[in-house]
């Protein structure tokens, strides 16, 4: 109540100011000022979404300085001893250096290659189809395998990979006419994971350009139509340039964000076995800070700022190349 | 314009189509049979195996229908302890997170939705810079750990109390679906902001917090890395982490599900009930996702138009 009582008081006396307000209005800061007490509400709001904001992004950047440091409990973030690039140097005379870097690179550049362009073919197919029925049945399914959990697809994969009763184990013994584990072999990781992957997200990821085919003037199919274009023609004239720049411009943001793979899935589907090809930068932070018998906080923290800034220098560039192309960008 | 598209499509729905599109139409009701196939048989696969007798499960009997039904996979496996205590701990984290994770969203995203704040830029940088670039997993860790969260339920409910990429697409939906015309109406009725948006933003927010509780809801019932880092205790395992345990690790303790003593079968029972762990922990997610599937695409879409 005495809250309510003040602030009208204040804007009794904030019209009073306003005379003189608007003869020194060039002195913004209290113009703002006035606008934002009025607003105080909002700000009140806003309190605790910053407060979560500020403990659990900006505080670790903040933390993410024990990269430079040689962290010791006893001395904590802001007192242990300053060591320079030492850590990032250990990172790069690592003999795993090379491996992690180019293990990341290849899984992230296959995912792309091979699960970009499924969702547009996925779409331009839908998008022809006639029966609504049938067309809502099939996104239903398609949609389906995207709300199963990392944990659940990485055992649908054990589980059908299995040598001896998984369906595909059977298949390779067939095929191979020994029993193979695909899991164990490291030539198999890659592809096991992207086409996971591809099977449990292209379908939900033909959303987008299922709406952006949806935005097409219908008037240029009905000009096609009278023009005795075939449906293949039109989906390559009319369809496929209607959604170029949507196109355009995902296909930009995930190279700009292609460093960051599933890595609690291939987390999952690693093992001793595989490792030469499914240890990425993300998994290797895992363990060697919080999975491993001498815990290094500050050697797996430089590796993962490693990471981190390679990934930003990759959006932000990515963001300059859509904004030069005269789209919106992600800022 | 919906007129004009109804006019097209029943125009080539009727006799007008060519042979050659005809022919289109065929191969392409085809490919998108062979794709709902491929999705399709691992999951099937997955459900007939849990039906059928352990014995087919693990001689490999089973291809696509179950093989001698039978329902002793789930029998066991709500008798399996630290299972049914996985259900109860995601359900918890699953309730109290999402609501968590609704009220932050909002309180959050509808302030950043007004233009008229001054700062909205500014607080808007603020909120969108930690998805560029993040102080990585090991200072994240210290945060939690410093502040004694470690090993304790809400260690799965604070450090993930808010995602930003939801704050975006409902800062999206603040901008297009309340019509600015209330707030100038409500402000000259002397209207403060807690009331505005209690009042008249929220009674118009029903699909936003409905997404926002499906995109929560479902985040937390299948996240387990957070859970693998922060909790000891087996006591508080969400479902996930309890799954990884039995499904990728292999550790299963069939000493809990006493009454069988031939090794034989005890091993066969081990493997069938795999299949049957990975059908009840997708179920609850997939009953509901029918009814729920429409709000997702929304919020894809609400997701997609830059706020």
């Amino acid at each position: 109540m005495n809250f309510i009582n003040k602030s009208t008081t204040r804007t009794i006396s904030e019209i009073s100011d306003r005379d003189t307000a608007s003869a020194v209005r060039k002195n913004g800061i209290r113009y703002l000022w006035s606008k934002m007490r009025r607003r105080w509400q909002l700000y009140v709001l806003l309190v605790l979404p910053l407060a979560y904001l500020i403990t659990f992004h900006y505080v670790p950047m903040l933390g993410a300085q024990i990269a430079f440091r040689d962290y010791s409990v006893r001395d904590g973030i802001w007192g242990s001893e300053w060591v320079g690039l030492e850590n990032f140097q250990r990172f790069f005379d690592s003999y795993l250096f090379e491996r992690l870097v180019i293990n990341t690179l290849a899984l992230g550049i296959f995912t792309l290659g091979a699960g970009f362009p499924i969702p547009i073919i996925l779409a331009l197919s839908l998008n022809q189809v006639r029966t609504q029925f049938f067309k809502k049945s099939v996104q239903m399914i398609i949609y389906a395998p995207y709300f199963i959990s990392t944990v659940v697809m990485a055992g649908i994969v054990i589980q059908m990979l299995n040598p001896r009763f998984g369906i595909i184990g059977q298949l390779g013994e067939q095929l191979t006419g020994r029993s193979t584990n695909l899991l164990a072999d490291p030539t198999w990781f890659q592809t096991i994971f992207v086409g996971s992957g591809i099977w449990q997200t292209a379908g939900f990821a033909t959303v987008i350009y299922l709406a952006a085919l949806a935005t097409i003037d219908p008037s240029l199919h009905e000009a096609a139509v009278v023009d005795g274009a075939s449906r293949f023609q039109r989906i390559i004239h009319i369809d496929i340039p209607g959604i170029l720049p949507v196109t355009t411009v995902l296909l930009i943001l995930n190279i700009g964000n292609f460093l960051n793979i599933g890595f609690e899935k291939v987390l999952l589907l690693q093992n001793p076995m595989n490792t030469s090809v499914s240890e990425i930068i993300d998994t290797y932070v895992y363990k060697v800070g919080l999975a491993s018998q001498t815990l290094d906080f500050s050697y797996a923290t430089s590796i993962g700022l490693f990471k981190a800034v390679i990934a930003l220098l990759l959006v932000v560039s990515a963001n300059y190349i859509v904004k030069k192309m005269g789209q919106e960008g992600l800022w | 314009m919906g007129l004009l598209k109804l006019r097209i499509q029943r125009k080539s729905t009727g006799i007008h189509e060519s042979s050659g599109d005809w022919l289109f139409l065929s191969l392409n009701t085809l490919f998108l049979l062979v794709i709902l196939l491929v999705v399709l048989y691992p999951i099937i696969y997955i459900v007939s195996a849990s039906f059928s007798d352990p014995a087919a499960v693990t001689a490999g009997e089973v291809t696509l229908l179950p093989v001698r039904f039978t329902l002793i996979g789930y029998e066991k496996i709500i008798q399996y302890p630290t299972i049914v205590q996985g259900f109860l701990n995601s359900a918890f984290y699953v309730g109290v997170g999402s609501i968590v994770n609704v009220a932050m969203t909002i309180l959050a995203a509808y302030p950043l939705s007004r233009r008229d704040l001054p700062g909205h830029k500014l607080l808007g940088a603020i909120f969108f810079f930690p998805l560029l670039f993040s102080g990585g997993l090991i200072p994240f860790y210290l945060v939690v750990r410093d502040l004694g969260l470690i090993n304790t339920r809400w260690a799965l409910i604070i450090p993930t109390a808010l995602s930003i990429w939801n704050v975006l697409i409902a800062v999206s939906f603040f901008r297009t679906a309340i019509p600015e015309e209330l707030f100038e109406a409500a402000q000259l009725d002397g209207c403060s902001d807690f009331q505005y948006l209690l009042r008249v933003v929220l009674p118009l927010s029903g699909s936003i917090i409905a997404i926002l509780f499906l995109f929560y809801g479902v985040w937390h019932w299948n996240e387990y890395f957070n859970a693998l880092i922060f909790l000891r205790d087996q006591s508080l395992f969400p479902l996930q982490l309890v799954m990884r345990d039995i499904l990728i690790l292999g550790n299963m303790d069939m000493n809990m599900l006493t009454d069988i003593e031939q090794q034989v079968i005890q091993q066969a029972l081990k493997e069938q009930l795999k299949f049957t762990v990975l059908v009840v922990s997708t179920l609850p997610v997939l009953l509901a996702y029918p009814l729920v599937q429409k709000y997702f695409v929304k919020g894809i879409t609400l997701g997609a138009v830059k706020g």
